[in-house]
């Protein structure tokens, strides 16, 4: 690498630099890690102490992970699609392999004293071998259901090793990514028309013979929140209680009670929201939810200005992942939906949930700075 | 690497939907504002409040039930620390609680527990049944983890040895709780009463449906004294009838508790209690009660050859009752509970199949006939409508005819005026006097001094009585009313019938010159630092209407009964002692039934002893009723029980006047005074032919 070449790489990155990504995900990370600080420094769970600093240390491995990501042009990606989605399959079966009961799933895999979750980076090898699939069969007209047969299949086969661990929200995820991709293209309306009908008599034979019970537990139980206030919907009922509590401005920083004194259970990894929002109230979350917002209209914003499909398919797959995310998780916490565990992106405590979201953000700001030039020079592959 | 240098790919066909894509994600973040709108804006406060009650709870605070003290001073009752241990299932048996992997192995302490508790075979089978039963979960909240009650009341030994090998005993907890303590055991049982815990019935009544959604003001008024279930109340005697004075008001702290509810301390919890923080228990009030301790004590002591009787001692100026015996009696210790729910269940069942009914308050619940012990307010009646000059004597011959029937009288006195009539107890005198005066006057007199009326005392349910009248005949036997019904009321029989504590407030009225006062039994109450808070003045309850020179008239028969050669209690009398009274042989009207036990029947048809007295005989201090029931003879049984009481009476006044001497001054005049015919029967010799009823023959009676 001449040295031309690496004072121009720094200059593009200068230039290019896309800061209000940056800073948005920013926001969101510091917000994320002093809120895991007033959810767990819970004077008698001396084993969450040190849940912070973990994520501080998972986020800045992921900042690195996501400048390196944002180094390298991102239709190398696109080059190694299908080959990233067939490592990405193979971490899953791996889990299969190996799974580790953990609550009753098994979801990860431990290296030495590190656990990964392969059904979080799964989501970012479908988004790649979505957006290669798509990128490589450009149409002009509407898609009919046959033509999306294949990325169907391609979506399919991650989703449903995710569903027999079983991690239903994760599943979930993978779903919705899919569906929100194959949304950007072209479909006929007759054949989302046809889509809805066929999923409204699925529906029924999903609920009699895929779901597990407690899945099902988990629906009835969003159903009648108040049924089974002390066992299974303990979880929404007090986090309810909590978001409620913090009023319009909140209780204040860790003087949340409900937190405090353990009437929330996860409240570091599927319910830091219901934390965030007790102390800091609705003029708080009003703020959070704004942030989580502009970053997904970034999202769509980048994808708008891609330079190519894959660019544009890539972004969007990020953003929906972001949205999805918060959407449910929020919706979950908030008592809008039921309960499925799924992360808050940048806010809930875990490595495997911070280097995918970290990643996808690197993608996203990777296809954000590239898209100023229709060509890129020959000479270096990391232009 | 030449796909790299393509010109930019259509991404045209993406180009419509970013819009829409950006407005759904919009909508459903908008989705969440809404909601948490909802939440924290529009329900905010009514979740603050929610979030509020979990952390915050009420702890009561126990109070302690006010002391019961005699007029001395002496603990009748009060509360004590019983030890009750409970065992925790799931760590008395960790092997009987579900498999967990990684779980460390502890081991089950529950053998060493049972052994150390002396538990049986038996009571070990079921217990281990239980604990198995709690521990098939043992997640947070199962019974698993719930102690249970396992044994009460343990004693001294047992704790000791659970406290010093509490490491080999994990999961065993002792835990205090109070319970009532009697020191004097059975004396003065009726009149304390006893507590027990409340019952289902008796709590609906206080907490009646729908009670915890009630205001604080409703609540109070529909439950005064606050029971709770598992409370303790007074069920009879004082106990009962002063239980909103003893009880005391808990108190109750706000205390900062987390989800698994474990209380806590930090500034970050005690930030959160609004105030006021805590509401101080008030203490159940102390009370002081006129009856002398020591008093019952003797007056025990001078029962001890009877079976069932009653007693009364009275101040005669205040209507105080300085004491209240009623035999036979019962432990309350064994009935508070706090001895084991077994015991009380046991004990209830020997009181309640005895025929001598221990349970019953015969100082007032309980009315007899009251026999010649009636008859000065026969003679009373007489004199206040001048209808019997006293001075006019009647001949007995030892009976009456009266048409068909024939009334009898102890033996024959011969010529008898109102004086002797009295002190030899003349039936016939009566009889003839009643002709004269007729039952209505009788009656009349009798309820001025509160004859057959309830007294308006109420420690315990009284007895009314009955001082029969015409009408109350004419109702009863309708158009047969016979003059032989009125001869039977002025002598106390027929259907003539009184509390010994009526007859005690009456006689203390002859001697007091015709006041009948308020029985008493509490002087003052007291706050726990022994502060007098209320005192109780004497009430007068009512006057009788009778003129002076006829009481006199009468109190100087009375005085004769006991002092005149002749009286029917002479032959019982002690010298050292200036006692007036009057004896009572009332016959019960038993009839055997064909199937009772020859010996039972024998005791019931026997007569009941009275004996009714005032001393000192000139200047009043007490009245004493002594009713020995089924004693036979009044002048034999009951009037040497009364004879003892004064003297103890003024032994024990004497003693803590200072005055040791007038003791020794006593029995000193006793020697000195001319030697009698009989000696007076020793108290401490049982009557000839007392029934002993045979407890298991007569278990099963009612």
């Amino acid at each position: 690498m001449s040295l031309s070449g690496q004072s121009r790489l720094f200059d593009r990155a200068r230039d290019h630099f896309d800061w209000g990504l940056f800073l948005i995900s920013s926001a969101l990370a510091v917000i994320g890690v002093v809120n895991l600080y007033s959810a767990t420094s819970v004077s008698t769970r001396t084993a969450l102490s040190e849940v912070y600093i973990q994520q501080v240390y998972w986020l800045v491995l992921g900042g690195i992970l996501a400048t390196v990501v944002t180094a390298i042009d991102y239709r190398h990606y696109e080059r190694l699609g299908y080959a990233l989605y067939g490592f990405g399959i193979v971490l899953l079966l791996l889990v299969l392999a190996l799974g580790n009961d953990v609550r009753g799933s098994s979801r990860w895999i431990y290296i030495g004293s590190f656990s990964l979750q392969p059904s979080e980076f799964s989501k970012l090898f479908l988004i790649i071998a979505l957006a290669k699939y798509l990128h490589d069969d450009p149409k002009s007209e509407g898609r009919t259901l046959t033509d999306l047969l294949i990325p169907a299949a391609i979506a399919a086969v991650p989703t449903l090793l995710i569903l027999k661990q079983p991690d239903l929200g994760t599943a979930l995820i993978h779903g919705l990514i899919f569906a929100t991709v194959c949304l950007l293209t072209r479909i006929r309306w007759r054949s989302i028309a046809t889509l809805v009908v066929s999923s409204g008599i699925l529906f029924p034979l999903v609920w009699n013979y895929v779901l597990k019970d407690y899945q099902k537990k988990r629906v009835t139980d969003f159903l009648d929140p108040t049924a089974n206030i002390l066992g299974s919907g303990w979880h929404a009922h007090h986090a309810r209680i909590a978001i409620g509590a913090g009023g319009v401005t909140g209780e204040g920083f860790m003087r949340g009670t409900q937190n405090q004194f353990l009437f929330l259970p996860d409240q570091h990894s599927d319910f830091p929201f219901a934390v965030f929002a007790e102390d800091w109230g609705f003029l708080g979350c009003l703020l959070l939810v704004t942030l989580y917002t502009l970053l997904v209209w970034w999202a769509i914003r980048v994808a708008s200005t891609a330079k190519d499909r894959f660019g544009a398919v890539l972004s969007i797959g990020v953003g929906a992942m972001i949205f999805w995310h918060a959407v449910f998780n929020l919706g979950m916490v908030t008592g809008l939906l039921p309960v499925v565990g799924v992360t808050l992106p940048l806010f809930s405590a875990g490595g495997s949930s911070v280097l995918t979201i970290l990643v996808g953000i690197g993608l996203l700001m990777n296809v954000s700075m590239r898209r100023y030039y229709a060509t890129g020079p020959k000479s270096s592959l990391l232009s | 690497m030449s796909d790299l240098l393509l010109p930019r790919s259509d991404v045209g066909e993406f180009r419509k939907r970013y819009k829409w894509m950006a407005l759904v994600a919009t909508l459903g973040f908008l989705a969440v504002v809404i909601r948490l709108f909802q939440l924290q804006v529009v329900n905010g406060e009514e979740y603050a409040k929610i979030a509020h009650e979990n952390v915050i709870r009420r702890v009561t605070l126990p109070t302690t039930r006010g002391v019961i003290r005699d007029s001395q001073g002496k603990i009748l009752a009060s509360s004590r620390s019983a030890y009750n241990v409970y065992l925790v299932p799931g760590r008395v048996m960790p092997s009987a609680r579900p498999e967990r992997r990684g779980r460390k192995p502890e081991i089950d302490t529950f053998p060493r527990i049972a052994d150390t508790l002396r538990l049986n075979p038996d009571e070990r089978t079921r217990l281990l049944a239980r604990i198995k039963d709690a521990c098939v979960t043992d997640e947070d909240r199962s019974p698993c983890w719930r102690p249970i009650l396992v044994r009460e009341d343990l004693s001294r030994d047992i704790v000791a040895e659970i406290r010093q090998h509490h490491d080999d005993m994990i999961g065993a907890e002792i835990l205090t709780a109070p319970v009532r303590y009697y020191p004097y055991k059975n004396l003065g049982a009726h009149l304390l009463g006893y507590v027990a815990e409340i019952d289902a019935e008796t709590l609906a009544k206080y907490r009646p449906q729908g009670y915890e959604t009630l205001s604080a003001e409703e609540r109070q008024k529909a439950n005064p004294l606050a029971y709770d279930p598992g409370d303790t109340m007074g069920v009879t005697g004082v106990e009962r009838a002063w239980e909103s004075y003893v009880r005391g008001q808990r108190g109750w702290e706000k205390r900062v508790v987390d989800a698994r509810g474990r209380y806590r301390t930090g500034p970050e919890a005690i930030r959160l209690l609004d105030a006021p923080p805590r509401q101080e228990p008030i203490p159940g009030r102390d009370l002081r009660l006129t009856i002398d301790i020591e008093l019952e004590q003797a007056i025990d002591k001078a029962m001890r050859v009877h079976q069932a009787g009653a007693v009364v001692v009275v101040d005669v100026h205040t209507g105080r009752l300085i004491a209240l015996y009623s035999k036979p009696d019962f432990d309350p210790n064994d009935l508070t509970g706090g001895a084991g729910k077994d015991r009380v269940r046991e004990t209830f069942n020997r009181l309640y199949t005895d025929p001598l009914r221990p349970m019953l308050d015969k100082t007032m619940s309980g009315s007899f006939q009251p026999g010649s012990t009636f008859k000065p307010f026969s003679a009373l009646a007489a004199l206040e409508d001048k209808l019997m000059p006293p001075e006019d004597t009647e001949k007995c011959d030892g009976y009456l005819s009266f048409g068909r029937r024939v009334f009898h009288c102890t033996h024959v006195h011969g010529k008898v005026n109102m004086r002797l009539a009295l002190v030899e107890s003349c039936n016939i005198y009566f009889f003839k006097l009643a002709e004269s005066v007729g039952m209505d006057r009788i009656a009349k007199i009798a309820g001025e001094f509160g004859l057959g009326q309830k007294t308006g005392f109420g420690v315990n349910p009284e007895s009314a009585g009955r001082i029969p009248t015409r009408s109350w005949y004419a109702l009863r036997y309708k158009g047969q009313f016979r003059i032989g019904f009125t001869l039977n009321t002025a002598i106390g029989q027929g259907a003539t019938s009184v509390s010994p504590l009526q007859l005690a407030l009456a006689y203390a009225a002859i001697a007091n010159g015709g006041t009948v006062y308020m029985p008493s039994i509490v002087r003052a109450v007291e706050a726990s630092d022994g502060s007098v808070l209320q005192e109780f003045a004497p009430r007068v309850k009512q006057k009788a209407h009778v003129a002076p020179e006829n009481l006199a008239r009468i109190t100087e028969a009375l005085n004769g009964v006991v002092n005149d050669p002749k009286g029917t209690a002479y032959p019982v009398r002690d010298p050292s002692l200036d006692v007036a009274g009057k004896t009572g042989t009332a016959q019960t009207g038993y009839v055997a039934a064909p199937h009772d036990d020859p010996k039972k029947a024998w005791f019931l048809a026997r007569d009941h002893a009275w004996f009714a007295a005032y001393s000192p005989s000139k200047a009043p201090e007490i009245a004493v009723i002594v009713l020995v029931e089924h004693g036979g003879s009044g002048p034999t049984q009951a009037a040497p029980v009364a004879m003892h009481i004064v003297r103890e009476y003024n032994r024990i006044n004497a003693a803590r006047s200072g005055h040791a001497a007038p003791v020794d001054a006593q029995k000193s005049a006793a020697k000195g005074a001319p030697k009698r015919e009989e000696a007076p029967p020793d108290l401490a010799d049982p009557p000839p032919e007392v029934f002993i009823p045979p407890p298991e023959e007569d278990a099963g009676e009612p």
